[in-house]
């Protein structure tokens, strides 16, 4: 995955202990591409092949929104973090 | 900056009204925000900008750089006491084929813009506008309006419902609250970018060897082509006083017709010969993404409804033909706030009263620019392999030849060239790349 988990290490988060990302894992089940585990510039999601279902590190979140837009069923529940918690950019 | 409930019952009581009123809420700390908040408190009207960063700025991505008029119409001495990075002197037109460039650039001492850090920028924006009476409360989402019978009346936010006589909806690219009002429908992938920013350290008279500028001076460079060959997307290159600030952007619907990962095609784009070098032995100081508008004219949502306005990225402001986003954010903020303080003064918040913040845009270059460019993602998607793939690499191509020394008499080289053209492709597709860039400039020049 590149080196997605470097680039990400520069990130300043605070995370939250629930997630603000919430799939609906049915729809991910009959999801064929799987958009989201590709186009999310911080690979927040996965898809495990076994538990068949969508693995949200929420924790990494960029909070753009492109999961959001790219989902196959439309059904991901996608609300921004708490206004005291998620990404922290130092630049932007 | 105390947060939440404590800022917002200050607010209240500040204004003396009755409770958890006021008379206008901007949600969103950015420059659309800011910009329209502080237009009001100078009226002498009162303003809360809701921003659900830890402070303005914390939450935004740009480029980039801002515009220096459009800058001085909302803060007319920021060039005194703004932090600024580097005024842009040079600015650099790179098509990059796989391995090889042309670089056209344009120089100008006077400069237009200035790179700026946004955690920096936006924050001394917001604590300009507090200075001028605006009532800044930080660390809070905006999760809802409060809706009576389609006027819009207030905000629900994590803590409490708020009411105000005019909510004005400056919550960027992904604003939940446009759709809400029904002033905006779903965002399409056709319509957004995605882009992914590295931020890169080094020191300060490297840039200046590197980029063959003074100290304070910046370039700024726009990159075709390279990883993004035949796919819509751009990469940018800005410098800023002790790091550059490269990355791309690339319509959604590219990523997900094609399977790309974003991050990906931003190392392909470090690794290219012509990039690599001007940001060798850096150091990454952070990696960002966000969302870009560009679905331009076609796309501009409702811009207004009763005791509502919608401004900046959240009414898909963005000039993408020029990288304009933050001028644009500014002065529809401004023109928000005018209308907002005309509005009061008649307490008339209706559509129909609020409809002149459209006028007032139609009559500025924001909707004039977007409508000149209405025609221009249609056009190139239509024929992205060619306008931004093919082309580019024909250019290189001609350099290619035109430099090179080989005993290879000019004219035949001159020859096998044209020939090219016909070769490569064929010529009802070459008429048609034709019609269509002369379709494309009649839309930009006449209508």
């Amino acid at each position: 995955m590149s080196d997605l988990e470097d680039k990400l290490y520069t990130v300043k988060y605070t995370s939250d202990t629930v997630s603000h990302l919430e799939p609906v894992q049915e729809c991910c089940r009959i999801c064929k591409s799987k958009i989201c585990t590709i186009v999310c510039p911080a690979g927040v999601y996965e898809w495990d092949e076994n538990t068949r279902k969508l693995i949200v590190n929420y924790e990494n979140c960029l909070e753009c929104g492109a999961c959001r837009i790219v989902c196959e069923t439309q059904s991901l529940g996608w609300q921004y973090p708490k206004g005291t918690k998620g990404v922290m950019f130092k630049q932007g | 900056m105390k947060r939440g409930k404590d800022d917002i019952e200050n607010a209240y009581n500040i204004g003396a009204k009755k409770e958890n009123k006021t008379r206008v809420i901007v949600a969103g700390g950015g420059p659309a925000g800011i910009s329209c908040a502080v237009t009001i408190a100078r009226a002498g009207k009162e303003v809360v900008l809701i921003e659900r960063g830890k402070f303005c700025g914390s939450k935004n991505v740009f480029g980039g750089a801002i515009y220096t008029q459009p800058t001085r119409e909302i803060f007319p001495d920021f060039e005194q006491s703004a932090p600024l990075e580097r005024k842009n002197i040079e600015h650099k037109y790179a098509l990059l084929g796989e391995d090889d460039a042309t670089v056209i650039s344009y120089k100008n001492q006077k400069g237009g813009s200035y790179t700026v850090i946004r955690s920096k920028f936006d924050r001394w924006m917001a604590e300009q506008a507090k200075k001028e009476g605006v009532i800044l409360v930080e660390e809070t989402v905006v999760k809802d309006l409060i809706l009576e019978n389609g006027c819009v009346k207030g905000v629900r936010t994590e803590l409490e419902d708020y009411y105000a006589d005019i909510v004005v909806l400056a919550d960027g690219v992904n604003s939940l609250l446009a759709k809400q009002t029904g002033l905006r429908g779903d965002l399409k992938c056709e319509d957004i970018a995605l882009s992914v920013k590295e931020v890169i350290k080094l020191p300060p008279e490297i840039i200046n060897e590197r980029f063959h500028v003074k100290q304070d001076e910046g370039c700024v460079y726009e990159i075709f082509g390279g990883p993004m060959l035949g796919l819509l997307g751009l990469g940018f290159l800005y410098t800023n006083k002790n790091s550059v600030s490269i990355g791309l952007g690339i319509t959604l619907s590219e990523l997900v017709k094609h399977g790309l990962r974003p991050y990906d095609l931003l190392d392909k784009l470090k690794e290219h010969p012509q990039i690599a070098p001007l940001i060798k032995d850096g150091e990454r100081i952070e990696y960002s993404a966000h969302l870009i508008p560009e679905g331009g004219y076609k796309k501009i949502p409702a811009l207004y409804g009763a005791g509502v306005m919608v401004c900046g990225d959240a009414a898909m402001f963005v000039n993408n033909m020029h990288w304009e986003g933050t001028n644009l954010a500014m002065i529809s903020g401004k023109l928000a706030g005018e209308t907002a303080v005309i509005a009061i003064g008649r307490e008339d918040f209706s559509a129909q009263s609020l409809s002149r913040y459209q006028e007032l845009l139609e009559e500025s270059f924001i909707i004039k620019d977007l409508r000149t460019y209405k025609d221009l993602m249609g056009s190139i998607e239509a024929r992205v392999t060619e306008f931004l793939g093919y082309y580019p690499k024909k250019i290189n191509s001609f350099f290619e030849m035109f430099t090179s020394v080989d005993s290879i008499p000019k004219r035949q080289k001159y020859h096998k060239f044209i020939k090219s053209f016909f070769t490569d492709r064929k010529i009802s597709e070459i008429f048609k790349d034709g019609w269509s860039a002369i379709k494309l400039l009649w839309s930009i020049l006449v209508k």
